[in-house]
């Protein structure tokens, strides 16, 4: 596992890649904390964090999109699956590079308050806090677009794909809005879901047996709650959704709070997207 | 060493692999051959652990290569048909990430690297960057690379295409002299090659293990079946006449024949009979001039056409194809 990191970090600054990534991450933070902090004179750092969240939609595809892809392409995946080594190592290999390399222009930042305190009192706590969250976003979004490269031999579509999910985690309020929160509806939408999942089930195994089983098991317990008890089903969509919205937790902490929730949140955001990509990798040796 | 039971893969709807059984003995070198799609490269990638069988069992030096698949794969170096190397990477760069993730200790990395880069003459391009070497080198650090950790059993994977002559040379003497100490299996489309290589031959068709013996005992298997080749100057008719006249011929067919008034044969005649000089005197009888006569033993591409043609079509192809190579199908490949 080691040794792979070690191999991708290497690649990242041997290439233009990893640099580029720093420089216009620390470009484009330097701009706002200008603006904001050091031309308006605000005191919160969190508030040019807070702005520029949005440039993980452009550098996470960027920096994650050859990884897994170009292994396969180049048929160097070959080399790694067939040495003593599990996918598991790989996959977390390539994480931990990819956040190795995110960790330069975050060690960087790090001084930022530093030099704002020269102006007068921060919090330095709050501050931190801030940072640790903006960190955890990034990472957040790494392994989605880990993910995305383990999906195809293509780059373009790696980094495509990535934006377009980042983008939809990040507009996920706005698009929650957008479903009506009666019980009604919230079930009509869930049946429809299990549905559509049953259908990827049957998609994935041919066999019509497994499907059918949790379909009607899964419409049967919807239906037997809905008449039940049908106030659980109020906002229940909005609910499910929310859980894709990244950027939500990120507000308690440029808020200077210390969200336990919101750490939980990421650190299993991350785990799941890496669990995602080791079984595509072990999906496409079984086909 | 390795033991291959029902192994199959299927993609889709296409059976790559079908129900392939064999074993694979210590200290040998072992020629994988078969045309092109015949499932070579399928069935070393599972050997390998690349991808998975849809059925069936690998297990190397008794560790199964899906349930143990660390401990497995220790004991293979492989060379894929495409040399996975790495572009940006210098030869030395590469082969040390190669060696750590085959867990050599550190202690041995270096003095093995050297000891290989010699073996695999690549040690004027050890500090190149990879995407600069030609094929050649390229290929030689695959080799390398699977030599790394010397492991007991080398899979390569037609170690010799896109190679030059000179150079195909020299990996074939280097995977003999590999043979002598560790257990070998190369695959090949390429004849001449498994029969100057490899002491044991395994030939696949359609996923299908077809034959499996030493290269001499297959053209020993397959002797006795050898034809003839004959030009007369006659006309088709009567030469068709004549041929049915004589018990031993089995079957004939006529072929195009660039000179003018004249028919080419392809005779098969009964197993040990020389039907040569019957066929002078019997010409001679009959005024009809022979311009040309050659007896034909089947060699090891022959059995292989043979072999891996299908079913019916088996005979007429390999003979076409004697026609249109000759004898000295060896140095075409070269």
């Amino acid at each position: 596992m080691i040794c792979i990191c070690k191999r991708e970090l290497k690649n990242f600054f041997d290439s233009m890649t990893g640099w580029v990534f720093c420089a216009f991450l620390l470009l484009m933070t330097g701009i706002y904390f200008t603006a904001y902090n050091l031309n308006y004179g605000y005191p919160l750092f969190s508030y040019t964090l807070s702005a520029i969240t949005f440039l993980f939609l452009i550098t996470a595809p960027v920096l994650t999109m050859r990884t897994l892809a170009e292994e396969r392409k180049q048929k160097t995946d070959q080399l790694l699956l067939t040495s003593p080594v599990t996918v598991w190592q790989i996959v977390g290999g390539k994480y931990l590079a990819l956040v190795g390399v995110f960790l330069v222009p975050i060690l960087i930042l790090c001084f930022y308050p530093l030099i704002l305190s020269q102006y007068g009192t921060i919090s330095f706590a709050s501050t931190y806090v801030a940072l640790l969250g903006f960190f955890l976003l990034g990472c957040t979004s790494l392994s989605v677009g880990l993910f995305f490269s383990s999906l195809t031999e293509s780059q373009i579509i790696a980094a495509v794909g990535t934006f377009a999910a980042l983008l939809v985690c990040y507009l996920m309020q706005g698009i929650s809005g957008f479903f009506p929160e009666t019980a009604g509806a919230s079930f009509f939408s869930l049946v429809v879901l299990v549905l559509l999942f049953c259908f990827f089930i049957y998609h994935m195994t041919q066999s019509i047996l497994l499907p059918l089983i949790i379909g009607i098991i899964g419409e049967g317990i919807l239906t037997a709650l809905y008449l039940l008890r049908q106030s659980i089903f109020e906002g229940i969509i909005q609910k499910i959704l929310n859980l894709f919205n990244i950027s939500g937790h990120f507000s308690n902490f440029t808020d200077g709070m210390l969200d336990f929730t919101g750490i939980i949140y990421y650190l299993s955001f991350i785990g799941i997207m890496l669990f995602l990509t080791v079984q595509t990798i072990q999906k496409r040796r079984w086909n | 060493m390795i033991e291959v039971r029902h192994l199959t893969k299927r993609y889709g709807s296409t059976l790559a692999v079908d129900d392939l059984n064999f074993t694979i003995e210590k200290g040998q070198i072992y020629g994988f051959l078969g045309p092109n799609g015949a499932g070579k490269s399928t069935t070393m990638n599972i050997i390998t652990g690349y991808i998975a069988s849809t059925d069936g069992t690998v297990t190397i030096d008794g560790h199964d290569i899906l349930e143990n698949p660390e401990a497995a794969k220790k004991n293979i170096g492989y060379l894929p048909e495409l040399p996975p190397l790495y572009f940006d990477m210098t030869v030395e760069e590469y082969l040390l990430f190669a060696a750590e993730l085959k867990k050599i200790p550190k202690k041995e990395r270096a003095s093995q690297l050297a000891d290989i880069c010699a073996l695999t003459k690549v040690e004027e391009v050890r500090h190149r960057l990879i995407k600069n070497l030609s094929k050649g080198y390229r290929q030689r650090v695959g080799l390398a690379q699977a030599l790394l950790g010397y492991p007991e059993i080398l899979i390569l994977d037609e170690p010799t295409v896109g190679l030059d002559p000179k150079q195909i040379l020299e990996i074939r003497n280097l995977i003999k002299t590999l043979g002598k100490s560790h257990t070998v299996i190369l695959s090949s489309h390429i004849l001449s090659e498994v029969s100057a290589v490899c002491d044991y031959v395994l030939i696949i068709s359609h996923g299908k293990l077809v034959a499996s013996d030493t290269p001499d005992n297959l053209s020993k298997l397959m002797q006795g079946t050898s034809s003839l080749l004959l030009t007369v100057k006659s006309s088709q008719e009567d030469l068709e006449n004549l041929l049915n006249t004589i018990p031993a011929v089995q079957e004939f067919h006529f072929t195009d024949c660039e000179e003018k008034d004249c028919v080419k044969a392809e005779i098969k005649t009964e197993p040990s009979a020389d039907i040569r000089e019957l066929l002078f005197y019997r010409l001679a009888e009959a005024g009809l001039p022979i311009l040309g006569m050659q007896l034909v033993h089947l060699s090891l591409e022959d059995i292989f056409l043979e072999l891996t043609a299908d079913d019916t079509q088996s005979f007429t192809e390999s003979a076409s194809s004697i026609d249109q190579k000759g004898e000295n199908l060896d140095d075409l490949h070269m």
